[in-house]
């Protein structure tokens, strides 16, 4: 159950990769659930990078001038306008939660099973506010700035179909990631993987660093470009 | 110990790059904070957007520790969408320029800002 990345007496390097092929046997030196995730993580990269390539496409196309995004997420606080400040959060949140998430994982396989689920607890819960925000985000675009998948009051009514689409994918991504790492986390507090491993720990947090990584991504394209 | 149980570390390594990737997202930011723009500002967005994208990759998801097995397949198949990202440029460029050429679409159009509809200042009534 516990194999991991050195095996014995293997070589590592372009020798070990023609073994790991070539010999009569298992290729992947991981837990089963560990590949399937990593292949389910490519495939999901390959949908985001093509709603990204769509959004340069349209972007690229269109003749209408492209909204200016800085002001449009601007958020006034204090009296003040600032640029971005809501995004800016939101993305040191994510961040913060990919870190306690490499904690969890770290803990799990120390087989420290308090710590684990707080840290996935604490994880779940800033993925949470991550949505809230989201939510309240959107409904600034759609309420304040009338802004819809299908036109907006300031250029190109592309911005609203692409933006929506990427972001509100990305949404349901980190939502979907609450629900597995909260009933994770609930199995790690009853025990349920004292004798089975701590693997899945390792797994449900490549999910959610895959979800840190496609919002490193849309933070780039979507509101810095 | 290693051997034993699975991807483990030590933790200092993890808090390191927490730091890094909080100090690139800073970095990223500021390059709108200080409306620094054109190709500098693509230059710069880009550049920290790979470094926090291969940090989080290599280190949070343990790819660098993983056998050349699991790397690879994680790592080439994206290669084909660099290829479609290239083609999909090439593609869009002709598409607007034959907009412009034939249609006879505006290239000096400029975009509104909500400050053009909120009356005014900057922003100041968009509280509500």
């Amino acid at each position: 159950m516990s194999e991991t990345a050195t095996i014995q007496g293997s070589p590592e390097g372009v020798e070990g990769l023609v073994e790991d092929w070539a010999s009569d046997k298992q290729t992947y030196n991981v837990p089963w659930g560990k590949a399937m995730m990593w292949i389910f993580l490519v495939s999901d990269t390959f949908i985001f990078t093509c709603f990204l390539t769509g959004y340069l496409n349209v972007r690229l196309t269109t003749t209408e001038p492209w909204p200016l995004q800085t002001e449009i997420f601007a958020l006034t606080l204090f009296g003040q306008s600032i640029p971005l400040v809501l995004i800016a959060i939101m993305t040191f949140i994510l961040i913060t939660s990919s870190g306690s998430m490499a904690l969890a994982v770290n803990f799990g396989y120390r087989r420290d099973k308090q710590k684990t689920f707080i840290l996935m607890l604490i994880t779940a819960l800033l993925g949470l506010s991550f949505v809230g925000m989201q939510a309240f985000e959107w409904t600034k675009l759609i309420v304040d700035e009338g802004i819809r998948p299908w036109s907006n009051p300031y250029g190109a009514a592309q911005f609203g179909s692409v933006f929506f689409m990427v972001t509100g994918f990305h949404g349901l991504h980190v939502t979907g990631g609450v629900i597995y790492l909260l009933v994770v986390a609930n199995k790690v507090r009853k025990g349920h993987y004292e004798k089975k491993g701590y693997e899945i720990v390792e797994i449900a947090g490549l999910y959610w660093h895959f979800v840190d990584l496609v919002w490193v991504f849309i933070f780039a394209f979507f509101y810095l470009l | 110990m290693s051997s034993e149980a699975g991807q483990q570390h030590p933790l200092g390594i993890y808090y390191k790059i927490w730091i890094l990737l909080f100090v690139l997202s800073g970095f990223s930011y500021a390059v709108d904070y200080f409306h620094v723009e054109g190709g500098l500002r693509w230059f710069l967005v880009i550049t920290f957007m790979f470094l926090k994208a291969g940090f989080i990759t290599a280190i949070f998801m343990h790819v660098v520790w993983e056998r050349l097995a699991l790397v690879l397949t994680i790592l080439v198949p994206p290669v084909a969408l660099l290829f479609l990202i290239g083609f999909m440029t090439i593609e869009g460029n002709y598409t607007e320029g034959t907009r412009y050429q034939y249609r006879g679409d505006d290239p000096t159009l400029t975009p509104l800002s909500p400050s053009d509809f909120h009356g005014g200042g900057h922003g100041e009534e968009a509280a509500h």
